[in-house]
């Protein structure tokens, strides 16, 4: 079986996997990792969202070879010890959640945006939301938790 | 008042771990020893299985067991078990067998006839694809009218022309007559869509068996571990309940889905006894569109009679509802008594007659979604009153006032079986056509249209019975459980408190509620209060949460432990002051010795019960951890009104949503932000029921929209933000004066989005389009 390293949340690791293994399987199996979620087999639904070289990417849809020397993040290695990243913190605030499930990819995925634009109008938002789907909260509070999340990013808060 | 109390906006104590990552779904937990099964599922909607040959699958790499429908079949175990017997015209339903596993014949793409275990997911699922199954095709019945239509395929042979039930309420002569007087009579038929429930989290389950206790534990993605302990050791493995442990873990959504007692994970359990290994099973999203039981699948014809002025006079409701192909745990009763009783909605319409003919068919089980019989149930209500206004020429919303149960006429004994317990129509009415700018709307229908674009509004009154459900009265119809609810309360020495309860948040955000009401009723710090739910080692007993159940059955229980805790305490501080029992108070987390300023606090009291060196011990046990039952009196009846505009654009068909105002009746309100939360997911869910989701069957059985690239689940981008607000008559039946909130989006907003879109047709000749009103079905109807 190959050997594959990368970077995971700032620390090195290494594992055996099959050729076939995911990455995100790679994650929660080997790794323990289990903030990072499946909730569809076509890459439909974004709950498995990590970043990838800092960009985000859906880690059912990797297989783990591929990440060879990669820096990978997920939702654990978001938080600065007890300090919440203000994107976690965002979400809390605005009740962006309520079964948690999809919470880890929306927010991964949710990081990827506020890099790219600092103050996302709600519609910008909703569009780069086409890759995450979730079933609780009709959006309406996940968008509020972006939007503020994301100023929150701006003003120097973290990010 | 705590400021963490009733009616606060609490930030969610569970939030944290979901943020971090640090949830603890089923999947996510790893057994020493753990094997993984894979099932192996007919492709076919309808065949008998002529052999199972399992050699090659066994000899392949880490495979540890294979078993099939014929071992399951040999220990002599039971099949899964219905929870809801209806009686129809003729008699009890026809309950057929349902084997966890199939023996001969397979009913249903998905069917389930034997497991794979071994040593890793992946060895399975090559393994499961090695088992060699020779089937022999047989013709399937895949809709309600292909099944219903003379000749079809039978699904069962003991229920001929594949009728579950047939069955009525109200009197049909009675209505008849009503009918014979009326002014104008309106008539629709319509369908309502079959849907899948698609919580994000797949149905998953663990398994495992302890040689040295002989216990067995499940982890199992369930709202209600208790019924599934009883159900599956009790009725399907003979297992005793002291040595069956089932844990709810984090569950990643519901919405009905994870009520029913699935064949996985009692095949799982039976298994792990077998292997004395632990067995993990999680289900692929594929597997999920083909196994999770879906919602919905009604063909209705429906008339109301009115008279001159626009009252209504009768209604007759005639249903079609699809069974699936076995009958899941609550099934039966929710296309009759979630149904029909909810005929009359708001209104005061005197005479009723539903009838309602359950029907067999060859694809996966219908049961309870979101909602359940609720929705249906208004959707035709408001769908027909919206439609007699448009045939009458009266505004909408004027011929829903004419027609009202008045707020002074509680409680409101309807002719179909149920008492109203408080509400105010008109007040709801109101409140969201002003949100909606109801009054404006001629203005921006103008605009759209000099855009070219079609405009349309429609409201949806609606009624929903929750808090489900009173025992007496459900088990007089068939329910073969009590629905009341437990709490247990237990107050620790150093004042801190945790509480169990019965009921299961996946999503509910109960861990923050409940705290709140303890927050406030003990005047302890919110952070001082844990809630536990989902295991039944830990809590006494539960009926778990589903029928926006959980705060009016749930909370009473806790209320009711409350007191009990409350009265002991005061038992007790009135000892340590040496005063009479009568004239302690308490209030704030103090207790007050009346006209004095003699107190003590509610974490002395607690030290007292538990270090009872100075104590009434004669009179008076140690300890403070009281246990309530709450069986309802009644179900409660939160209702509402949820106005929805939308405009179409008549090249494309695109229905875009451009404004959804709500406004409900809750009763009390604990956490409004909580609240919010539920009504804007459960709006979505509708929104996605009228434009976009549809679970399509093809004549075959074979499921056409069976994964996330087929089958439309609502997007960020498919809907807009929302307007809600609330307003408040207490229930009058419950303590804490709540109804419930997690149901009413997904009842309200089908018939407020169809409504809408009718109207938006309406000018250029379109009466009638089915949910889901793609934008191809849309430009159909416009270019018909």
């Amino acid at each position: 079986m190959p050997t594959v390293n990368m970077n995971v949340n700032g620390e090195a690791v290494s594992g055996e996997v099959e050729a076939r293994t995911l990455l995100v399987q790679f994650l929660r199996e080997k790794l323990r990792l289990t903030g990072t979620h499946v909730g569809c087999d076509t890459s439909q639904c974004g709950a498995c969202v990590v970043h990838v070289d800092g960009v985000s990417a859906k880690s059912c849809t990797m297989l783990a070879v591929q990440c060879e020397g990669a820096d990978v993040t997920t939702i654990e290695g978001l938080a600065d010890g007890d300090a919440l990243h203000p994107m976690q913190e965002a979400f809390r605030d605005n009740h962006g959640l309520q079964c948690g499930f999809c919470t880890p990819g929306m927010i991964m995925s949710a990081l990827d945006l506020a890099r790219r634009n600092s103050a996302p109008s709600e519609q910008e938002v909703r569009e780069w939301l086409e890759g995450n789907i979730c079933r609780c909260t009709g959006y309406h509070n996940i968008v509020k938790s972006i939007m503020a999340g994301a100023r929150a990013m701006a003003a120097g808060q973290g990010g | 008042m705590p400021k963490d109390g009733i009616g606060a906006s609490v930030k969610r104590k569970e939030d944290y771990r979901f943020i971090t990552g640090q949830g603890a779904y089923t999947d996510d937990i790893d057994r020493p020893g753990q094997t993984h099964a894979v099932f192996v599922r007919s492709p076919h909607a309808h065949a008998r299985i002529a052999s199972v040959d399992t050699g090659a699958a066994a000899a392949m790499p880490g495979v540890v067991k294979i078993l099939t429908g014929a071992d399951y079949a040999a220990d002599g175990l039971g099949g899964l078990p219905c929870g809801w017997q209806v009686t129809g015209k003729d008699g009890p339903m026809v309950e057929p067998a349902h084997p966890p596993l199939a023996v001969d014949r397979v009913r249903h793409v998905g069917d389930q006839l034997a497991v794979v275990i071994a040593n890793s997911a992946a060895e399975a699922r090559d393994a499961a694809e090695a088992v060699a199954v020779e089937y022999e095709p047989l013709a399937a019945a895949a809709s309600i009218e292909a099944a219903l239509s003379p000749g079809a395929p039978q699904v069962h042979d003991e229920a001929p022309g594949n009728l579950c039930y047939d069955w009525e309420i109200g009197d049909r002569a009675d209505v008849d007559a009503a009918f014979a007087g009326a002014h104008h009579v309106t008539r629709i038929e319509l369908v309502n869509n079959r849907l899948v429930p698609n919580a994000m989290e797949p149905r998953a389950a663990v398994a495992e068996y302890d040689r040295a206790t002989r216990e067995y534990t499940l982890y199992t993605t369930s709202q209600n571990p208790h019924v599934i302990r009883l159900l599956m050791g009790a009725f399907v493995l003979q297992l005793p309940e002291h040595r069956l442990r089932v844990v709810a873990p984090d569950v990643g959504g519901g919405f009905g889905s994870k009520i029913f007692h699935y064949a996985e994970e009692a095949i799982l359990t039976w298994a792990a006894g077998k292997v004395a290994r632990p067995i993990k099973w999680t289900a692929e999203r594929a597997e999920s569109f083909v196994t999770d039981a879906h919602g919905r699948d009604h063909v209705t014809v429906a008339e109301l009679a009115l008279d001159a002025d626009g009252k209504f006079l009768g209604l007759k409701v005639d249903t079609r509802a699809n069974m699936g192909a076995y009958l899941s745990t609550f099934a039966p009763c929710v296309p009759t008594y979630l149904y029909a009783t909810l005929l009359a909605g708001q209104y005061t319409t005197p005479k009723i007659w539903c009838g309602v003919q359950a029907v067999f068919t060859h694809t996966v089980p219908v049961d309870a979604y979101r909602g359940a019989g609720r929705p249906e149930a208004t959707f035709v209500v408001e769908r027909i009153v919206e439609t007699a206004a448009h045939e009458m020429g009266i505004d909408p919303a004027e011929l829903r006032r004419r027609n009202f149960v008045p707020a002074d006429a509680f409680p409101y004994q309807t002719p179909v079986a149920l008492v109203y317990d408080s509400g105010d129509y008109e007040g709801t009415l109101a409140a969201a056509l002003a949100s909606a700018d109801y009054d404006g709307f001629g203005a921006r229908r103008a605009e759209s249209e000099a855009r070219g674009r079609l405009r349309g509004i429609g409201l949806s009154a609606y009624i929903e019975a929750c808090g489900i459900a009173p025992s007496a009265v459900v088990g007089s119809l068939g329910a073969r459980a009590g629905l009341y609810e437990c709490g247990e309360v237990r107050v620790h020495p150093t004042g801190s408190v945790t509480f169990f309860t019965g009921t299961h948040s996946h999503g509910q955000g109960h861990e923050t509620t409940f705290a709140q009401i303890i927050a406030e009723r003990l005047g302890v710090d919110i952070d001082a209060v844990e809630v536990v739910h989902g295991d039944t080692a830990k809590i006494p007993f539960g009926m778990g949460t589903y029928g926006s159940r959980s705060l009016a059955v749930g909370g009473s229980a806790l209320a009711r432990a409350l007191d009990k805790v409350e009265t002991k305490a005061k038992r007790i501080a009135a000892h340590l002051m040496e005063a009479s029992e009568a004239d302690i108070e308490f209030a704030d987390g103090q207790f007050t010795v009346a006209g004095t300023d003699r107190s003590v606090g509610f974490g002395d009291v607690a030290l007292t019960a538990y270090v009872p060196h100075n104590y009434p011990i004669e009179e008076l046990e140690p300890g403070l951890d009281e246990t309530a039952y709450y069986d309802p009196a009644n179900f409660t009846f939160p209702a509402g009104c949820h106005v929805c505009e939308v405009e179409v654009d008549p090249e494309t068909g695109a229905v875009e949503i451009v404004n959804f105002a709500a406004s409900d009746d809750f009763g009390n309100v604990i956490n409004p932000m909580i609240v919010e939360g539920q009504v804007h997911g459960g709006i979505v869910q509708g929104v996605g029921q009228a434009l976009l989701e549809g679970c399509v069957y093809d004549d075959e059985g074979q499921l056409a929209t069976g994964s996330y690239m087929d089958y439309t689940m609502p997007r960020a981008d498919d809907v807009p933000s929302f307007t809600v607000s609330t307003r408040t008559t207490p229930c009058p039946h419950n303590p804490l004066g709540v109804k419930g909130c997690g149901e009413a989006g997904a009842i309200a907003a089908p018939a407020a989005v169809m409504n809408a879109v009718h109207d938006a047709l309406g000018s250029r000749g379109v009466s009638r389009i089915d949910m889901p009103a793609t934008p191809a079905r849309v430009w159909q109807a416009l270019n018909a």
